[in-house]
C-alpha cells in the first residue's frame, strides 16, 4: 500500500474518492455524481430500463436537456422534422416517467441549452465531481476540476440504473501551456495548437490535465473551450485544477452550495489540485506566447495551421498513408497544396457550439462585428449556447450588433455543429466554424469546415474570406 | 447482453485512417429512437450518391462482400463522438469484428458492450493483412476470443490484447448492468459514506 502522503494528481484524487469497489482483475465500479442526459443518446437507454423494470437510482443527480436535434428558429411552432419531434417527445415522456428534471423546449424552457453550456451555468458542474453524459464533449466540464467524460448509450443505461460505471483507470497526461496569449489569439487557438502539434490520437487512453500560466490566466469560459476539445486529441477527459477563478464562477449559481455549505465546499476544493511531486504518465507542452490564431484546413481537427501559414503539400510527406490521407482531405476540402489559407473565400460563418457559444465568446465576436457589415457573400449564423446566454447577450445589446451586421441570431442549440436539426451546409459550401469537428459531412453532407476561434470567425464574416483578426481595427475588450 | 466466442470470415478492407463516427453513421441518422435499422446507413456518405444510388467504387457496394463479418480499417478507428449508433450500425450491417492498429476509447467501450470485437494488431501485421487482401480478396481470417488470437490463412497466429474482464463478459454473455446492479449494497454504503 502506498504511503498516505504519496503525491497525487487532481485526477487521482477524484478517481480514488469515487471508487465504490474494485474487484481483482475487474474494472472499478466508479460512482457518478452528476449525469447529464440529452435527447439523442438516451432513448434506447430508457427503453432498456423499462425492459428490465428498473427505476432511475438517483433522479436527483440526473438532469436532462434538448440540444442536438431541435431547430434553432420558429420555436413557437411544432418541430417540422417528424423524427426529431418524436425524439424530443420521447425525452419529455422519459423524464416525466422517471422523475428527472428537464430543461426542455416546454419544461423549464428558460434554462434550456446545449448540455455542456447549461451544466456549468446552473452550477451543476462543480469541482471534484464525477460527471458523465452520453456525449463526447462532456470533457468540457473538466474545466472546473471535475472528472467528466462521455459515455455510450449502454453506459447511460447503467448510470441511470446504478449511478455507477465500470471503468478501467485511465493514464494521466500533463499538458503544460506556458507563456501568455498575444492579442487576437484565444483559448480556442491553444487547443487547436495542441491538437495540431500532437495529433488526434495522442490522448487515447489518457486523461489530460492542463497546467501552466497560460491556463491559469484563462477565465472559466475559456477553460471550458480548452477542455471541450480534449476529445479531439483523443483524450476522454481534460481537467484544470480549480482556483479562485473557478470558485468565483460557481458562487451563487442555482445548484451551487450556499452559506456554510459553500465554505465547506471551497475548503475541500482547495485540496484538489495536483500535489507537488505527483507523476503523470505522459507530458505534452505548448508555449502560448508563440501561438498565432489557428485554423484547420483538413478533415480532422489535427489538420491545423497558424492562420498566416500555408496548406501543407502532400508531396512533402514521406509516409504513404499520411500522404494519401492529406490528398483525400484536400480533395474533399477543395484546397490546393501550398496555398496560403488567408484569403480563402468562404460561404458560411457559424458562431456557436459547446466549444464557443458562451457569453464571452459572443462578446468577442461582437467586438469584431460592431459597426461592420458582414460580407454579402457569406451567411452568418450566431447561435447562443443556452437560453440564459441568449438573454444575457440581448441585455447587452449583442444581438443587435449581430443582426445589424447582417448575421442571423438564433435560438439556443447545437445547430450547425452537427447538422441534424435543419441548420446545415449545402454540399460544397465552405464554413468557418467555431465548433469542434471538421469531419467530412459533419456540418452537412458535402460541407467543408474550417475550425477557428470566434475572433477569426467574426473577422472572416466581414470580409467573406479567411481573415487574420489582428489586421482589423477593433475595439479593445 | 452480448456474446462473442469465435468466428471465421472473409474481410472487408477499408484502408482509411481516422475513420470517425460521423463517417460510420452521419448525425442526421441519429434521430432514431431505436437501435435496429442503422446498418442501411452505415458509411452513408461514402456509400451512396446524393440521389441515394450506391457508389460503385465503395467497397461495401461490391456484391461479393455481402455477409463478410470482419472489417479491416486504418489507424484510430472510431474517433469522434460517443454515439453508440456507430457500433450498432456496424453490427446491424453484419460486422462482428473490426481490426485496426488502434481504436478511439469511447468507440472501443461501446463496441465491447455490444459484442462487436475490436481487434488491435501491430502495424506490421496490419500492413500484411492489407497486402494479403490485395492479393487475394477471398482470404478468410479466424478470430478466437478465448485464445485472444487472430489466425491468418497460412496458419500463423497473432495474439491481440483485450482485458480479462471484457473478455469474460463477452465469452459468457455477462450482462454488465446486471453485474453492477448486484452491487447495490456497496453502492448504498458508498452513498451513505459520502453523504454530508
Ligand atoms: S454543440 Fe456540437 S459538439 Fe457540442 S454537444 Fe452539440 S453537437 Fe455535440
Amino acid at each position: 500500500m502506498p504511503a498516505l502522503d504519496t503525491p497525487k494528481t487532481l485526477f487521482e484524487k477524484i478517481w480514488d474518492a469515487h471508487v465504490v469497489t474494485q474487484e481483482p482483475d475487474s474494472p472499478a465500479v466508479l460512482y457518478i455524481d452528476l449525469h447529464l442526459v440529452h435527447e439523442v443518446t438516451s432513448p434506447q437507454a430508457f427503453d432498456g430500463l423499462r425492459q428490465r423494470g428498473l427505476r432511475v437510482r438517483r433522479p436527483d443527480r440526473t438532469f436532462a436537456t434538448m440540444d442536438h436535434s431541435i431547430p434553432t428558429r420558429d420555436r413557437d411552432r411544432p418541430i417540422a422534422d417528424e423524427m426529431a419531434a418524436r425524439q424530443v417527445a420521447q425525452l419529455e415522456k422519459n423524464t416525466t416517467e422517471f422523475g428527472i428534471t428537464l430543461y426542455g423546449l416546454r419544461q423549464n424552457a428558460e434554462k434550456q441549452g446545449i448540455v455542456h453550456v447549461i451544466g456549468p451555468e446552473l452550477g451543476l458542474t462543480r469541482p471534484g465531481l464525477t460527471i458523465v453524459c452520453g456525449d463526447s464533449h462532456t470533457s468540457t466540464h473538466g474545466a472546473f476540476g471535475a472528472l467528466a467524460f462521455g459515455i455510450g448509450t449502454t453506459e447511460v443505461e447503467m448510470v441511470l440504473a446504478t449511478q455507477c460505471l465500470l471503468q478501467r483507470k485511465p493514464r494521466t497526461a500533463q499538458v503544460r501551456v506556458s507563456g501568455s496569449l498575444a492579442p487576437g489569439v484565444s483559448a480556442k487557438d491553444i487547443i487547436l495548437g495542441i491538437i495540431a502539434r500532437y495529433g488526434i490520437s495522442a490522448g487515447t487512453g489518457h486523461v489530460f490535465e492542463y497546467t501552466g500560466e497560460a491556463i491559469r490566466a484563462l477565465n472559466m469560459e475559456e477553460r471550458m473551450t480548452v477542455c471541450n476539445m480534449s476529445i479531439e486529441a483523443g483524450a476522454r477527459a481534460g481537467m484544470i485544477a480549480p482556483d479562485d477563478t473557478t470558485f468565483q464562477y460557481v458562487a451563487g449559481r442555482e445548484y451551487a452550495p450556499k452559506g456554510e455549505d459553500w465554505e465547506r465546499a471551497v475548503a475541500a476544493w482547495r485540496k484538489l489540485p495536483t500535489d507537488e511531486g505527483a507523476v503523470y504518465d505522459a507530458i505534452f507542452a505548448l508555449n502560448a506566447s508563440e501561438l498565432e490564431p489557428m485554423i484547420t484546413y483538413g478533415t480532422n481537427p489535427g489538420m491545423g495551421i497558424p492562420i498566416t501559414g500555408k496548406v501543407p503539400d502532400p508531396a512533402a510527406l514521406p509516409e504513404l498513408a499520411a500522404r494519401t490521407a492529406l490528398l483525400k482531405a484536400l480533395a474533399y476540402m477543395g484546397l490546393r497544396p501550398n496555398q496560403p489559407i488567408l484569403g480563402q473565400p468562404v460561404d458560411v460563418i457559424f458562431i456557436g457550439s459547446c466549444t464557443n457559444s458562451r457569453i464571452t465568446d459572443l462578446r468577442e465576436a461582437a467586438r469584431v462585428l460592431r459597426g461592420h457589415k458582414v460580407s454579402p457573400k457569406v451567411r452568418v449564423l450566431v447561435v447562443p449556447g443556452s437560453v440564459q446566454v441568449k438573454r444575457q447577450a440581448e441585455a447587452e445589446g449583442l444581438d443587435r450588433v449581430f443582426t445589424e451586421a447582417g448575421a442571423e441570431w438564433r435560438e439556443a442549440g447545437c445547430s450547425m455543429c452537427i447538422a441534424m436539426n435543419g441548420d446545415q451546409l449545402e454540399p460544397g459550401q465552405m464554413a468557418i466554424s467555431t465548433s469542434n469537428r471538421n469531419f467530412e459531412g459533419r456540418q452537412g453532407k458535402g460541407g467543408r469546415t474550417l475550425l477557428a476561434s470566434p475572433l477569426t470567425a467574426a473577422a472572416s464574416a466581414v470580409t467573406g474570406m479567411v481573415t487574420d483578426v489582428r489586421t482589423m481595427a477593433i475595439d479593445k475588450p | 447482453m452480448s456474446q462473442f466466442t469465435s468466428l471465421t470470415s472473409k474481410v472487408v478492407a477499408l484502408p482509411r485512417e481516422n475513420v470517425d463516427t460521423d463517417q460510420i453513421i452521419p448525425a442526421r441518422f441519429l434521430k432514431t429512437t431505436l437501435k435496429a435499422g442503422l446498418g442501411d446507413n452505415l458509411f452513408a456518405d461514402w456509400r451512396y450518391n446524393p440521389d441515394g444510388s450506391p457508389k460503385a467504387d465503395f467497397v461495401l457496394n461490391r456484391p461479393e462482400v455481402k455477409g463478410y463479418r470482419v472489417l479491416l480499417a486504418g489507424d484510430n478507428f472510431g474517433c469522434g463522438s460517443s454515439r453508440e449508433h456507430a457500433p450498432w450500425a456496424l453490427m446491424d450491417y453484419g460486422f462482428s469484428v473490426v481490426i485496426s492498429t488502434s481504436f478511439a476509447d469511447i468507440f472501443r467501450n461501446n463496441a465491447l458492450k455490444n459484442g462487436l470485437l475490436p481487434v488491435r494488431v501491430d502495424p506490421d501485421t496490419h500492413a500484411q493483412l492489407f497486402s494479403l487482401l490485395e492479393e487475394d480478396p477471398d482470404v478468410e481470417l479466424t478470430i478466437d476470443l478465448a485464445s485472444r488470437t487472430l489466425t491468418l490463412p497460412d496458419g500463423r497466429r497473432v495474439s491481440f490484447p483485450i482485458d480479462g474482464f471484457s473478455r469474460a463478459c463477452l465469452l459468457n454473455g455477462v450482462d454488465e448492468i446486471g453485474y453492477v446492479l448486484g452491487m447495490g449494497d456497496k453502492i448504498a454504503n458508498y452513498e451513505a459514506r459520502t453523504a454530508k
